[in-house]
């Protein structure tokens, strides 16, 4: 079939099953967006392309589907980069198309021209610069293919702006064919065999679950090894959601600001099946004093993340889904009692936990953010979909949000990107349009992508955006007090801004609560309400995080005493 | 933890798509990840659409090694990776000296010349250009005895490799 570049864009998309692409138009996407605009192609138009690319990325975790962002070249191109790249350190699917300046002008740094395929390649898994209609196809097949499979990650296409107009014979190819690329990623049953036998002589053995879980979809067989075993868990923050909140012996989460049942599980357990996570210096404390008496075992499909930064000592390579469904198989040839044998150590795990629970002090009147986030949860129903910006609430929300289901707490882990959380929440809604949706924002983050009330507004998306507002960066604030002699260097956000004012005036509702007493009078009435709204919620500005496990030191030696 | 000295030195054959934008791709992998490279080279190969690129690269161990290699396989145009240094091969590399040569050292520079097998490829009045092809320690050891006379150049192409035998590193 005869066709532009442009059409042939968006067949492609549609060949994928596309449902809607975020986007920003400008010059050198002019004629994609003429293609847009002919077939009505379902498109949301953001305020910012950082705001589109967060949106895709909020569309993309709560889905598994790959997300797509338009953007025009030069600025369009690299005010995505700070998206793709949280995309990237969380292995999120997107396709991000941009414009690039047309072919005669590469090179001659011409008006809106930036090397977008040169910045974006340490960030991103894969990218083409396309300078020839005829590759658009296999592209765009190619880009599709590597952004789901595998280890999930952004690809971006630049396309040379004269590469739209130019007329081609389409034809979507069926089949990739990449040389150095295997989307399948099967493991080996010798490695499975290992590890059934190190369950087999452990006595203490625990569940480490992270964010591939969530990824790969494979929560039900994760629950069913859980279940088979009667071990305790205990997950990273992308890995919320793997385990239901309320489920037995699950200790919450680990690292920095994880619960100390699950930090003393961690350096307790006389082995550990770390599955779908990639020891980040978040979740490791001091890595040399790690887990100490365990055996690690790591359930990894990329290959380059094994003994990267924590060795192990089995490992299970592979796709989650191959090796946890033959864990699972494995687990059930055997004649072992797990549950009975584990018993002991379940409770001491339990016992553990329940001696520090997370908490917080209440204080007269004031509202503690840790009694908002109690409550929000209590008022959410059990297929919530809680998103978080980054920095003290987002740890709060960690804490005291119960999540219950995978893709149901989206929050930018490994970038820890401020501003990801409203153009996130208002992608999660439109992917999950039957599903609540709560974001915990803070005064600081929300600032960063605020733009986005506009197009939250236009759209009518129906979330709840919760600040939690201390009139601080709060998580410097916290270090500054701990570890800089209170010296509050450029972390006091005292201002005039009205967030309330700030929402109404782009046409999204806004309420404030103050008091504590307005948890309950207030809050379950605004949070039923119908359509996008703001609740800007005062806390005192002076409340730490904790636990807190200090920078370099080991999981054990947390922090557990209030604040000031 | 304290780094150890670097002291391994691996050449990795690596074969990849020959596409625009591969290079970068490599590079900006080597760049980000901290990676010490002493030398890359790439060229064309017996396939049109395969580019051998030739990296020699210094680390601590055995785990650095394994993440250099496995970050590389990451990328989606690599195709293949051989460690030749594992293997029996020949190891090259050509090296061109421009050297200062008046009419005293010129019968010096001749006579080292001969014993290292080099080449002498261009001479002027007041200097001579040398080639040799070899091991790199031979190459130092050429460079090292040719600084006693006065260098204005060196240009090196870095180390490239072939494995022993008739398998080819596309099939190992």
């Amino acid at each position: 079939m005869k066709m532009n570049g442009a059409q042939a864009v968006l067949e492609s998309l549609k060949k994928e099953g596309v449902e809607v692409v975020f986007g920003y138009p400008g010059g050198a996407v002019l004629t994609l967006y003429d293609a847009v605009y002919k077939n009505k192609f379902p498109h949301i138009l953001t305020r910012h392309e950082q705001g589109a690319v967060h949106a895709a990325d909020g569309y993309a975790r709560a889905t598994g589907k790959v997300g797509v962002v338009f953007a025009t070249s030069g600025p369009g191109a690299t005010n995505l980069v700070t998206g793709i790249m949280t995309a990237m350190m969380d292995s999120v699917p997107l396709v991000c198309i941009t414009g690039q300046v047309g072919n005669p002008y590469i090179g001659k740094d011409s008006f809106q021209e930036a090397d977008v395929s040169g910045i974006t390649t340490p960030i991103t898994k894969h990218n083409y610069l396309v300078k020839k209609a005829a590759e658009l196809p296999r592209v765009l097949k190619e880009a599709f293919y590597i952004a789901r499979t595998g280890r999930p990650g952004p690809v971006v296409i630049d396309v040379a702006k004269d590469v739209f107009d130019t007329e081609i014979d389409y034809k979507y190819p069926e089949q990739v064919a990449l040389k150095g690329y295997k989307g399948e990623n099967p493991g080996k049953d010798s490695e499975i065999e290992k590890v059934a036998e190190a369950l087999r002589k452990a006595r203490k053995p625990l569940i480490f679950t992270g964010g591939g879980v969530n990824i790969s979809d494979t929560t039900p067989k994760l629950r069913a090894i859980v279940e088979r075993l009667g071990v305790p868990t205990v997950s990273t923050l992308l890995g919320i959601g793997t385990i239901p909140a309320d489920a037995e012996g699950f200790l919450g989460m680990a690292g920095m600001h994880g619960s100390y049942g699950a930090n003393m599980a961690i350096q307790g357990c006389d082995l550990l099946l770390c599955i779908g996570m990639r020891f980040s210096d978040r979740v490791t404390g001091k890595v040399s004093a790690f887990a100490p008496h365990a055996k690690i075992v790591h359930f990894e499909i990329d290959p380059a993340e094994v003994n990267k930064n924590v060795e192990v000592d089995l490992r299970v390579s592979g796709d989650l889904r191959w090796s946890l469904e033959h864990l699972q198989a494995k687990l059930d040839t055997l004649p072992d009692d797990f549950r009975g044998r584990f018993r002991p150590w379940l409770e001491e795990a339990k016992g553990k936990a329940a001696e520090h629970p997370f908490g917080y002090r209440e204080a007269g009147e004031t509202i503690k953010p840790g009694a908002l986030i109690e409550k929000v949860s209590e008022l959410c129903s059990r297929d919530t979909i809680a998103v978080t910006d980054v920095g003290q609430h987002q740890m709060w929300a960690a804490q005291f949000f119960k999540v219950y289901e995978p893709r149901h707490f989206l929050t930018s882990g490994g970038a820890g990107t401020m501003g990801y959380g409203l153009p996130a929440a208002m992608g999660a809604k439109l992917a999950c349009p039957d599903a609540p949706v709560v974001l915990f924002t803070g005064d600081g983050s929300i600032m960063m992508n605020c733009q986005e009330f506009a197009t939250i507004a236009d759209n009518d998306i129906d979330i709840k955006v919760i600040v939690v507002h201390n009139s601080i960066l709060g998580m410097v604030a916290q270090w500054q007090r701990l570890f800089y002699n209170h010296h509050y260097s450029q972390s006091e956000l005292k201002g005039k801004t009205d967030f309330v004012k700030l929402a109404e005036a782009m046409g999204v509702r806004g309420a404030r609560l103050t008091k504590k007493e307005e948890l309950d009078t207030l809050l379950p009435r605004l949070l039923a309400e119908k359509g996008p709204l703001l609740i800007d919620v005062i806390v005192p500005e002076d409340e730490d995080v904790i636990p807190m496990v200090p920078g370099g030191k080991r999981l054990d030696q947390m922090v557990l005493g209030g604040g000031e | 933890m304290k780094k150890k000295e670097k002291t391994e030195k691996h050449l990795l054959a690596v074969l990849v798509d020959n596409k625009p934008g591969v290079l970068t791709h490599v590079a900006g992998l080597i760049s980000r990840r901290a990676f010490n490279i002493e030398s890359i080279s790439a060229g064309y190969t017996e396939e049109p659409d395969v580019t051998r690129i030739n990296i020699v690269v210094t680390v601590e161990d055995e785990n650095e090694l394994n993440q250099v290699m496995s970050q590389l396989g990451k990328l989606i145009d690599v195709i293949k990776i051989v460690n030749m240094t594992r293997l029996e091969s020949i190891a090259r590399e050509l090296v061109l000296i421009k050297v200062h040569a008046g009419k005293a050292a010129r019968a010096d520079i001749k006579n080292i010349v001969e014993i290292f097998r080099a080449k002498i490829v261009d001479i002027g009045p007041e200097d001579i250009v040398v080639e040799l092809t070899g091991q790199q320690s031979k190459i130092d050891g050429f460079i090292e005895m040719l600084s006693e006379y006065e260098i204005i150049e060196i240009a090196r192409t870095g180390a490239i490799a072939l494995s022993r035998g008739v398998l080819a590193a596309k099939e190992m």
